[in-house]
């Protein structure tokens, strides 16, 4: 059974999401949504050996897998985990539950349709964390557009279609450039497609920046990173609730899993080479996009410009190559799945009950849902960085591995602290405080117990983490030490 | 003289002449076939295929035989092409069925009679070893595909289409013949594998052969409908009735594959650095125009045409990548990813048109694609199958379009053309925005119409069964990339 973990834990919510889809038609409504519940569930289930399985002394590649695939090409169905992706397969089966308890009510078309597409998703997902192969990650990665694709345009908002292909097209576009650049690695190790190899693999400096840049349209895309972002508000404005709680919490983290995966093991010298674009690109998404935050109107949006500054800070701590930096942000990557994914149920529970996300329609929430209003400011807090929480923990190690590559990079990162501050708090003061706004506020019924379940549980990982780091930070020094030295050594001859 | 003359052998040959003997019977029997559904034609042109494909399958040797003076070749390529072919006619008289048998003025024997000719016609190309072979069997798909366009005959739509078709197929044929007789010239044999030899001997007059080249290889654009010989396939396509147009853009692409192996490959490999350049050109000019021009289509059949259009340039980008700097080491890889290519894109093809014929009834065409809007809410299963079959074309995991897209770039990379690989999946981008918009329209848009589909029972189960197997296919696309790496390996 052990061996087979890797698998179970793709294949479970896919053959969940096939049952589900087979339940047709809204009749059958509730039993879709039971079923989802017990595939979601057994999808978290068969994840959780592997964090009690783990050996955290090790950087090797654990519950691997391997079977040939497609042997003309070399292609194999390998399979393996390590201290940096482990945790994200968790994250992602655990999210999938809060997605589906989230549409639970809110969902009344297609029922099926929808969850299905979600665990069919969260076994994609699942997939691109654990391949080790190039082309079995690439066939996950794009993959796992088509559920989302379909999430955005199906029980989107009014502009749906519109953001729903410009998601598309956009991570389309960065993902085929990244093919080449697999196939083009494939030739150079001598036909193999392993991503362990390519790690070995010496390549020369010129090559080393092309490939690097071929990654690079296809993680920036994903992270987002400034100037390539701007799918993520579309996409993000117009998903249901369960869609943009799945794109902040997981899909973002895929682009900058890459640069770990891909980038920086592959093209170490490459990766020195252009650390000081990748930082600068890093604080423009940090510092101006959080202007940029600022001034929305739209709660939605707001969040998603506060997840691509937080993603700015992720690039940030991969790219000062230090321990505290990567360990720092993978910290934050974590942290920033529980954040935003409860920032938007947050949202997604006000937008239920009053169908508006702009700012200006509440006021005085408190006054009609305080336990609401408790949760919402929590996650508020985390997601502007407040000690104790888990937001606080990933930033405050990025900006100490800033400290130790450069002060001035150091000082802008930091000032996050306040903007992040600014706009979360702010707008937290403008829907929550305050006298009523209007009559629908004031006839708004608090969260029911199906709310206050899933919202606790985010609460306690958020505090959780945030007090007592060290589970998750504990499995990944191994790795983490181990990809930083094999950047340390140059590929070139 | 009768005492020189020797009777060929006549096995590699067998499966042409079953069919060939079946096609006058079932003439014949149709005469005496009352009923409109001609259910009895029918049967026995769908046996006849299903025999052929035994025949070809029970005389596969493996090897490679010469018969009727060299001027027929029998190897693994030609078998398995005629495999695919015979099966993929077999769907498609399946799909086409029911549709003709609500239209009386294509509710006639000779349709399929005709069917069976033009398969019978693609057989002699695939199986061609001379050069009058392949025109013969040319001609006898061309001629009866352009009476099958023209089967509709009160439709002006149709015979306009069939008018266009033969005038400029018929210029195609006499630039291809030009272009035979300037072979001929140059070496003095029209038999594919003595032209070869005189190449590799060198004495040839080098100008004479490339010039010939050129309008060989116009023929083969033509056939193939690449850019600039593309302007016949939007009009033939879109006028052409379904079940026509199904045909026409599935089984005479195994033929003109064939075609582009035995002339080019068999035949002419000595100038592969020159044809390979054509070559090239043709397959980027498809890509751009192809690929744009389908954005604007309104018709399915017309955007399905400019796709068609598109995968035949991505297709060709194996052939060109065969042969660098006289190095031919990647030669078969280079063009068992381009048959690979092929085929997936035959089988992709066929289940996206029939998808337009399971729509279509007595009286609605179904082929605008404001008709496929809100298809999930009419039918969920075959509104995924479409999807299945849109994200194949556009080259999205887990389908067989991709690993075709996917064997096809490895190849391109190998010759070490980076920038024609940058080139096509910039071109694929472009491409999957109209094969979203078509799962757009299924799934984010409300039904025009909420009829329940009405296609029989047994296109149901065979289109779903193809929707399957290019997901199957995609999944585990090892076996058939195999077949076409040994059927090239132990045929050239």
């Amino acid at each position: 059974m052990s061996g087979y973990l890797l698998s179970l834990a793709i294949w479970t919510p896919i053959v969940a999401g096939l049952v589900v889809l087979f339940t047709g038609s809204d009749r059958n409504a509730p039993l879709a949504r039971g079923l989802a519940l017990l595939g979601a569930v057994l999808g978290l289930l068969v994840t959780l050996p592997l964090y009690t399985g783990f050996d955290k002394a090790t950087s090797a590649m654990q519950f691997v897998e391997q079977a040939s695939w497609i042997a003309p090409f070399n292609i194999n169905y390998h399979l393996g985990v390590d201290g940096i992706s482990m945790p994200f397969v968790i994250l992602n089966a655990f999210i999938t539950i809060l997605v589906v308890l989230a549409g639970w009510k809110v969902i009344e078309q297609r029922v099926a349709q929808y969850n299905a597409a979600f665990l069919i998703m969260s076994g994609l997902l699942n997939g691109i964390f654990c391949a080790l192969d190039g082309v079995l990650f690439y066939v996950f990665f794009e993959a796992s557009l088509i559920p989302l694709y379909l999430i955005i345009g199906m029980w989107g908002g009014p502009n749906r279609v519109y953001a729903a292909i410009k998601f598309f097209l956009y991570t389309l576009m960065g993902s085929l450039l990244f093919l080449i650049a697999l196939i083009y690695l494939f030739f150079q190790s001598g036909g193999s497609f392993s991503i362990q190899d390519w790690h070995q693999l010496p390549l020369d400096l010129t090559t080393q920046i092309w490939l690097f840049l071929a990654f690079l349209v296809a993680f920036a895309v994903k992270v987002p990173m400034w100037p390539v972002h701007t799918w993520l508000p579309d996409a993000h404005v117009e998903a249901p609730t369960g869609g943009s709680v799945v794109l902040a919490a997981i899909a973002l983290k895929l682009g900058a899993y890459g640069f770990l995966r891909f980038s920086l093991p592959i093209a170490p010298d490459a990766s020195h080479e252009l650390s000081g674009l990748m930082i600068g690109l890093s604080l423009i998404a940090v510092i101006y996009i959080g202007f940029v935050a600022l001034v929305q109107a739209d709660m939605k949006k707001l969040v998603a410009y506060s997840s691509i500054a937080h993603m700015g800070f992720v690039t940030l701590g991969f790219f000062m190559l230090n321990p505290l930096g990567v360990e720092g942000a993978l910290v934050q990557m974590i942290s920033h799945g529980f954040v935003s994914g409860a920032m938007f149920l947050c949202i997604g529970v006000l937008y239920d009950r009053m169908h508006s996300r702009q700012i200006a329609d509440y006021g005085g929430v408190v006054n009609t849902m305080p336990k609401f209003a408790a949760f919402f400011m929590l996650f508020s807090m985390a997601n502007a960085g407040l000690p104790a929480t888990s937001g606080f923990v990933g930033e405050f190690m990025v900006i100490l591995g800033a400290v130790e590559y450069n002060f001035w990079v150091a000082f802008a990162a930091a000032t996050t602290m306040i903007v992040g501050a600014a706009y979360t708090l702010w707008m937290y003061k403008r829907v929550v405080f305050g006298a009523v706004a209007n009559s629908h506020v004031a006839e708004l019924e608090d969260i029911n117990a199906r709310e206050f379940f899933f919202l606790a549980i985010l609460a306690l990982c958020v505090l959780g983490m945030g007090l007592y780091p060290l589970p998750f930070t504990e499995v990944m020094h191994a790795s983490v030490n181990d990809l930083l030295q094999h950047v340390a050594q140059s590929k070139l001859q | 003289m009768l005492t020189n003359f020797v009777i060929p052998d006549l096995l590699p040959a067998a499966p042409e002449l079953f069919i060939l003997a079946m096609a006058c019977v079932i003439l014949i029997v149709d005469l005496f076939v009352k009923s409109k559904a001609r259910t009895l034609t029918f049967a026995l042109t769908q046996l006849t295929l299903v025999g052929c494909a035994a025949i070809t399958y029970m005389t596969s040797t493996g090897e490679i035989t010469y018969t009727f003076s060299n001027m027929f070749v029998d190897d693994l390529m030609a078998d398995l092409l005629k495999l695919f072919l015979d099966l993929t006619v077999i769907v498609v008289l399946f799909y086409a069925r029911g549709y003709i048998a609500e239209r009386v003025s294509m509710a006639k024997g000779e349709f399929y009679v005709l069917v069976l000719l033009a398969t019978l016609g693609m057989m002699v190309m695939i199986s061609a070893n001379h050069l009058l072979t392949l025109y013969l069997g040319l001609e006898m798909m061309s001629l009866s595909v352009y009476a099958m366009v023209a089967l509709n005959r009160d439709s002006t739509q149709a015979t306009e289409a069939a008018m266009k078709y033969f005038v400029l197929g018929a210029l195609a044929s006499g630039l291809l013949l030009y272009g035979i007789s300037m072979v001929y010239g140059a070496t003095g044999t029209l038999e594919i594998t003595q032209v070869a030899q005189a190449l590799a001997q060198g004495a040839v007059n080098k100008t004479i052969l490339v010039f010939g080249l050129v309008f060989l290889v116009a023929g083969i654009a033509f056939k193939l409908g690449v850019v600039p010989f593309h302007m016949w396939i939007p009009d033939v396509y879109h006028g052409a009735p379904t079940p026509v147009t199904l045909f026409i853009a599935s089984a005479p692409k195994l033929a003109a594959f064939a075609m582009v192996i035995r002339l080019l490959v068999n035949g002419l490999f000595f100038l592969a650095p020159d044809w390979q350049q054509m070559l090239m050109i043709l397959a980027v000019l498809s890509m751009a125009i192809g690929n744009l021009a389908a954005i604007a289509q309104t018709n399915i059949k017309r955007m399905l045409a400019y796709s068609a259009i598109s995968h035949m340039g991505f297709m060709l980008l194996g052939m060109v990548s065969g042969v660098v700097g006289g190095d031919a080491r990647f030669a078969l890889n280079a063009y068992s990813s381009s048959m690979f290519y092929m085929v997936a894109y035959v089988i992709t093809s066929v289940a996206g048109f029939g998808m337009i014929l399971l729509l279509a009834r007595a009286g609605f065409e179904a082929d605008s694609l404001d008709d496929f809007k809100g298809l999930n809410k009419r039918s969920p299963w075959f509104a995924s199958m479409m999807m299945v079959v849109m994200l194949s074309m556009a080259g999205i995991p887990f389908f067989v379009g991709f690993f075709a897209k996917f064997a096809v770039l490895q190849a391109v990379v190998a010759a070490g053309y980076m920038w024609l690989a940058i080139a096509a999946v910039l071109f694929s981008l472009i491409g999957a925005f109209y094969y979203l918009r078509v799962v757009k329209l299924m799934y984010f848009d409300a039904p025009l119409d909420e009829t329940p589909i009405a296609a029989g029972f047994d296109t149901k189960l065979l289109l779903s069964a193809n929707g399957l197997a290019v997901a199957l296919l995609g999944l585990f696309p090892q076996t058939l990339m195999y077949l076409c790496a040994v059927a090239l390996v132990r045929s050239l």
